[in-house]
């Protein structure tokens, strides 16, 4: 494994790999110090075609907790068809001798050309590309759920460690046919699995899904009363979906709410032990209500602290080779002697 | 591979030994422009003094192939292909007529454009150009184009075609079939159903839920397709369907047929072996219009050819810059290169199969898209029969050959095939046009402009 491109890229024992490592690596996020020296020297450019604030912050703050350098390329802005092409960045950035890309694009397709179009010799981490993949989000969604349904999260970071998702149930809810997080989710959740059911309208299920590995309901109610998911994540949904320029998916977002958003009577049905699931940014009040987001069933918030520990453990395994899972253990500690100097 | 001009200029060619139509081994005499013997042996005492004598050696003797469907690219963008490479990599496909699509820059909306394209064609002397003139102006699908100018210009349009885009509004479409009646004209329509197809990368369906990649459904084709041939009936007009892809179309093209209905349909090499799982590695060589279907589909398009639903096959030859295709997925242009691989495609997919014969390529590949296009009596004849007599268009076919495609070493201009790094069945050895060669030994004849006189 040289680039991170598809979640569907990874074997069960990869995955439970990454994931082991994520909770090392959350481990020693509790510390004073959260400083690792692992990738002291190495550069990591996070090369942004589309807006995304919260997975570059994400990104950028894991290349930091190990010690690497990272550089921000915010191509913002540009369309697929206007400004530099993708290539000349490429080369540009193989030129400034970048050991990873992090790379956000709004085509489908777009990191797999980075990785395999011979422009660059850096690793490849896929963050997100048009509606196809984003896999660091499914591996922070599977670490979430090994954690609490798994584990036992009271007994820290590492509880769940070995452990896939055997026999759960997660219910996945909303735009699927323009969600690389639904794709990418059913891709990893499945390959440890777990059991998965996509609910949407119908209109936002694609053509095609009937190979997917997983069940698509449109009816929300009875996948909560007879599933008993013990996992529902909530996909955002876009409010000019429903405009005809949008392409006319549902007809408002009163009617979309009323069948499809997680609201306080759905969550009252739901068995006590599911938690409730959402790749930010929400909509409150479209496809999840404030009751919901702030439920202590949410682990909303937690998410965001994984994701962290998650691209930790991406960019360690991708930039030191040790992706295969017999390899020795993660060199987690702070307390050598260059580090304490270096924080000195 | 080089010829001395000498060669070039011999008044006759004797093609020993080879099979006409995948038949019998004969001697074929190319004499004065036409095909002037055919015989099992022609007796050496009948070989005329000056006929230089090619070695036949069981290769396959065919009428020259027609293209219904090339996109020349001049004038406008002349960076990927030019008049003079596009028909230079035709004849070394075996080609000896192409129509040339309308959608350049400036369109060929106008006779004086139709003429342009023509007359350029007519001096680079690879093969016959027939540009096909633009139904709408500007392809813009509003308002009807000169369609009686350009029948009438020097370069005698038949064919007209907003290829590209598709005549969505159903009024200009009937009026479009309507009056082309008045000079045997011909609409060739691009379906593809516009609002079905905003934003469209790929076939809709396994591949592209997968992949993230905005669906081109089946039905935004197939329902342009249905609606086209009952207006075709309704006006009783003649319809031709471009580069039909989906099982779904060769069905209705049948149906139409069944009921007496004068449509015609073309499948293009590329529909006849690739499929949509292609597109997994987002390689934009493999991004067409329309795009690449399922196995399903290219079954049924193999089917609908040899059953004789499908008239025709056109390259839709499309070459493309480099930095169109270099590029994310959605970024780059649509279209694959064709001409120099159509042959070989053919040949892999219905005649090794036992689909069809090679009197039944000459047929889709020859006679039918002439026919078709109205180029097939007069001085400038093709897609005639194989017979003494007859235009010497002829290419001679190697299927005992193999060769591994290699987009660089082609003729055309653009690299864009998408067989790049694949062994083909097949090789084109010559080609003569009205009796000169343009093609010796796989090779073009570059002094073909010198000669230009045998028309």
């Amino acid at each position: 494994m040289k680039h991170l491109l598809s979640a569907a890229d990874l074997t069960r024992a990869e995955a439970v790999h990454v994931l082991d490592t994520a909770a090392e690596m959350a481990a020693t996020q509790s510390r004073e110090i959260k400083k690792l020296p692992t990738l002291r020297g190495r550069t990591v450019v996070n090369l942004f075609f589309e807006d995304s604030t919260r997975t570059r912050i994400s990104f950028e703050t894991a290349a930091k907790r190990l010690s690497a350098d990272v550089i921000n390329f915010s191509a913002k802005g540009s369309s697929v068809s206007k400004g530099e092409s993708l290539k000349d960045t490429a080369l540009t950035l193989q030129a400034m001798g970048a050991d990873a890309v992090v790379v956000r694009h709004q085509a489908s397709g777009a990191p797999h050309l980075l990785a395999r179009a011979g422009w660059l010799d850096a690793a490849v981490v896929n963050a997100g590309d048009g509606t196809h993949q984003h896999p660091t989000q499914a591996l922070l969604d599977a670490f979430t759920l090994r954690r609490h349904l798994a584990g036992d999260p009271a007994l820290g970071a590492t509880s769940g460690v070995g452990a896939d998702l055997d026999g759960l149930h997660v219910a996945i809810v909303g735009d699927v046919l323009h969600s690389r997080v639904a794709r990418s989710n059913v891709a990893l959740l499945t390959t440890l699995g777990a059991h998965v059911t996509l609910v949407a309208p119908p209109t936002l299920v694609p053509v095609g899904v009937e190979t997917w590995p997983c069940e698509v309901s449109y009816d929300l109610d009875a996948t909560l009363a007879d599933g008993k998911p013990d996992a529902v994540m909530m996909l955002r949904v876009q409010r000019e979906r429903m405009s005809s320029a949008g392409g006319g998916f549902f007809p408002s977002p009163l009617e979309y709410s009323r069948a499809y958003g997680l609201d306080a009577r759905r969550l009252a049905v739901l068995p006590e032990h599911t938690i409730v699931m959402h790749p930010g940014p929400m909509n409150r009040g479209l496809e999840i209500s404030a009751e919901a987001a702030d439920s202590p069933r949410a682990v909303i918030v937690e998410q965001v602290a994984n994701g962290v520990a998650v691209r930790m453990a991406v960019l360690y395994l991708l930039l030191t080779g040790q992706h295969d899972p017999q390899s020795a253990r993660v060199p987690t500690t702070t307390t050598t002697h260059r580090t304490e100097e270096a924080h000195a | 591979m080089s010829h001395a001009p000498t060669s070039t200029q011999a008044a006759s060619y004797l093609l020993r030994g080879v099979r006409p139509l995948g038949g019998e081994r004969a001697d074929v005499l190319l004499r004065d422009g036409v095909i002037a013997r055919i015989e099992p042996q022609l007796p050496e005492a009948e070989v005329p003094q000056d006929a230089v004598v090619v070695d036949g050696a069981d290769r396959v003797a065919l009428p020259g192939l027609v293209d219904l469907h090339t996109h020349l690219r001049e004038p406008g963008r002349e960076d990927t292909e030019t008049i003079e490479s596009g028909t230079r990599a035709a004849a070394v496909g075996g080609f000896t007529a192409v129509h040339a699509m309308a959608n350049t820059t400036p369109v060929a909306d106008t006779a004086g454009v139709v003429e342009q394209v023509w007359r350029i064609g007519r001096d680079a002397g690879w093969v016959d150009v027939h540009p096909v003139g633009a139904v709408s102006v500007g392809l813009a699908g509003e308002q009807l184009a000169e369609l009686g100018a350009m029948a009438q210009s020097a370069a005698r349009v038949r064919v007209f075609s907003d290829d590209g885009k598709c005549v969505w509004d159903p009024v200009l479409m009937r009026r479009a079939l309507e009056y082309v009646k008045a000079f045997d004209g011909v609409i060739a329509q691009h379906a593809q159903e516009p609002r079905l197809t905003e934003g469209a990368q790929m076939n809709e369906g396994i591949v592209s839920a997968e992949l993230g990649l905005a669906g081109w459904p089946a039905v935004a084709e197939e329902a342009i397709i249905a609606r086209d041939v009952l207006l075709a009936e309704h006006v009783g007009s003649r319809l031709h369907v471009c580069h039909l892809s989906t099982a779904g179309s060769v069905e209705i093209i049948r149906w139409a047929k069944g009921r007496g209905i004068d449509v015609t349909a073309e499948v293009t090499p590329h529909h006849l072996v690739l499929t949509d799982e292609e597109a997994r590695g987002y390689d934009p060589t493999f991004k067409v219009n329309p795009p690449l279907r399922t196995q399903a589909d290219v079954d049924a398009v193999r089917e609908g050819l040899a059953d004789g639903t499908i008239d025709i096959v056109a390259t839709d030859h499309a070459p493309h810059a480099r930095e169109d295709k270099d590029c994310e997925w959605a970024a780059a242009a649509f279209g694959m290169t064709g001409l120099e691989t159509a042959l070989s495609v053919v040949q892999a997919t219905m005649v090794d199969t036992g689909r069809l014969t090679w009197a039944d390529v000459a047929r889709v590949m020859s006679a039918n898209p002439a026919r078709i296009g109205r180029i097939d009596t007069g001085e400038l004849a093709q897609g005639r029969p194989f017979a003494v007599g007859e235009p010497a268009n002829v290419v001679l076919v190697d299927p005992a050959a193999r060769r591994v495609v290699d987009g660089r070493a082609q003729e055309t201009a653009s690299a864009n095939t998408p067989f790049a790094g694949r062994e083909l069945p097949g090789r084109v050895v010559a080609t003569f046009l009205r009796g000169r060669p343009t093609v010796l030994d796989g090779a073009p004849v570059r002094d073909v402009a010198t000669v230009g006189g045998a028309r």
